[in-house]
């Protein structure tokens, strides 16, 4: 999934101080299951933003709505309705949400509420770990199904770095190494043999650095 | 190994003739002032065959590595450029290395680079575009194959002697030797290895790497630095990550007054260059006298390492 942090409280009252009616649009999708972009989150900063600005003594009004998901357009068409009626739409889904809604409705600002963290999983309710950088080249067989380019912090292709201490990164000891994992589970897996083949230099293009990218199913183009 | 040269350094011909070569490092200012660098020189000239320039060491902002090179050359002393992989993408580290060779420098070393996160600027977006086994594999195939990572003929291909650095303390232990057997493929040519405190556990590597026949491919240099302090060797023991200082050198330095505490530093790198000189398969010494430059003269001569062949 797709994690994301809620934005910090101030930054937040910041971004809608010049507006007196809002949309505050949560997403059901990755954001929900990451507990920061759902349904109860947009009720919790709804209500923060109307206290904070009552106190102010400049209200707010808030319209409250979760969609099914914002990365596909039809869930953004259920706001058109809405949208008209306020000086800004807050979307608290990822970074492609807040995009989505600002493509739709061209006259209408759009912001984010959430920082897009990364792509993880959960370890448990809460504890979220990024696990893939969307590196657009897979590498997981050579290095026993865990990604080099996301967990060694240097992105290190060919082995663990001299600052590898006791399965601990050098950059934090709370932080496992990478390739301590990868050293371990290829030997567990009688699969060593992978780590001695010289892992060739990246094509970056499949990364961010091509340019945006797409993914076309031209079966479905038709 | 190869007695032939591919190319001019002095420290490739010391190493490709049998002889016991000699290397010691020079960190560039945190400034503008070249003639930080040629003081340092004048406390260097003569006490090891080539000097390692650091480049951006600890991820604190520097002089470039090769802005020192060029000045240490001027001063008569033969540099190795460090590159490291940490602030430079593929296209930064090629021009690089053809600035490098057609200013002069004859040797370098390749490096990933220490993280930004202990350095001055924690928040930097870091490069990592390539690793250090294919930073050696980029420079081998510019000079021998004179071609450009993307395919292109290169006019005048850079000749550098190709070094890499090798942390037999860092874990996992095991992939160490292979991870040198990685670099060998990739084509280094010369190691430093980390600091070696722990000489036992050095023995240990070195053993696997004779086994392998890699130091039939690849000179191996031992990696030395003097404690200034016992204060010195217990950060070195605590903060510096990879570092293995065994509890009897740190007890040494303790129980020694503190005023003979870097005399007794400097005895026991003596001794450590002592003992590696009687292993099999180690075809030098790295004297990394840090910020201490004004020593390692003093460690050369007591190991009996002077005067350094002329060449």
């Amino acid at each position: 999934m797709v994690v994301g942090e809620r934005k910090p409280f101030e930054e937040l009252l910041k971004m809608v101080e010049n507006h007196n009616k809002i949309l505050l649009l949560g997403c059901g999708g990755c954001v929900t299951v990451c507990l920061t972009g759902g349904e109860d989150a947009v009720r919790v900063l709804a209500s923060q933003l109307r206290m904070a600005r009552e106190k102010e003594g400049n209200p707010i009004e808030i319209i409250e709505k979760t969609v099914e998901r914002q990365c596909d357009p039809e869930y953004i068409d259920e706001v058109q309705s809405i949208v008209p009626e306020v000086d800004a739409v807050v979307s608290m889904a990822c970074g492609v949400g807040v995009q989505y809604v600002a493509e739709r409705y061209s006259t209408t600002p759009s912001y984010p509420a959430l920082n897009t963290s990364f792509v993880g999983g959960s370890v448990k309710e809460g504890y979220y770990v990024e696990k893939c950088q969307t590196c657009g080249e897979c590498k997981l067989y050579y290095t026993g199904g865990i990604c080099p380019i996301t967990r060694c912090s240097k992105s290190l292709l060919n082995g663990p770095c001299g600052g590898s201490t006791r399965g601990k990164c050098e950059i934090d000891s709370q932080v496992d190494c990478g390739w301590q994992l990868i050293v371990d589970r290829l030997k567990g897996l009688g699969l060593m043999d992978r780590y001695e083949e010289m892992l060739g230099i990246c094509d970056w293009r499949t990364n961010r650095d091509g340019g945006p990218r797409k993914m076309v199913r031209e079966d479905f183009q038709r | 190994m190869s007695v032939e040269c591919k190319t001019d350094s002095r420290l490739e011909k010391i190493l490709r003739s049998g002889q016991f070569a000699v290397t010691g490092e020079c960190g560039p200012p945190r400034g503008a002032d070249p003639d930080v660098i040629r003081k340092k020189c004048q406390l260097l000239k003569g006490n090891a065959d080539a000097f390692n320039i650091t480049d951006n060491q600890t991820s604190v902002v520097r002089m470039s590595s090769i802005a020192s090179a060029v000045i240490m050359m001027q001063e008569g002393l033969e540099p190795v450029m460090q590159m490291v992989c940490r602030d430079r993408n593929r296209i930064a580290i090629q021009s690089d290395i053809l600035g490098g060779a057609a200013l002069g420098i004859k040797n370098m070393l390749c490096l990933s680079g220490d993280h930004q996160k202990f350095g001055d600027h924690p928040q930097a977006k870091n490069v990592f575009d390539i690793d250090s086994i294919q930073l050696i594999h980029t420079v081998r195939g510019m000079r021998d194959n004179a071609k450009f990572l993307g395919g292109e003929d290169i006019k005048g291909a850079p000749k550098l002697f190709i070094g890499a650095a090798e942390n037999p303390f860092a874990d996992p232990f095991e992939i160490r030797v292979p991870r040198l057997a990685k670099k060998v493929a990739a084509g280094v040519e010369f190691i430093q290895t980390q600091c070696i405190f722990n000489v036992k556990k050095f023995g240990e590597w070195m053993k696997g790497v004779v086994d392998r026949g890699l130091h039939e491919k690849v000179f191996i240099l031992g990696g030395v630095t003097p404690f200034k302090s016992f204060g010195m060797a217990r950060y070195m023991a605590n903060n510096v990550p990879g570092m293995d200082v065994p509890e009897e050198l740190l007890k040494r330095m303790k129980d020694t007054p503190k005023e003979s505490q870097a005399e007794e530093g400097i005895k026991i790198a003596v001794e450590t260059i002592e003992q590696l000189r009687q292993m099999p398969g180690v075809a030098g010494i790295h004297i990394m006298a840090i910020e201490w430059e004004e020593k390692v003269g003093e460690i050369a001569e007591k190991a009996k390492l002077l005067p350094r062949p002329a060449i």
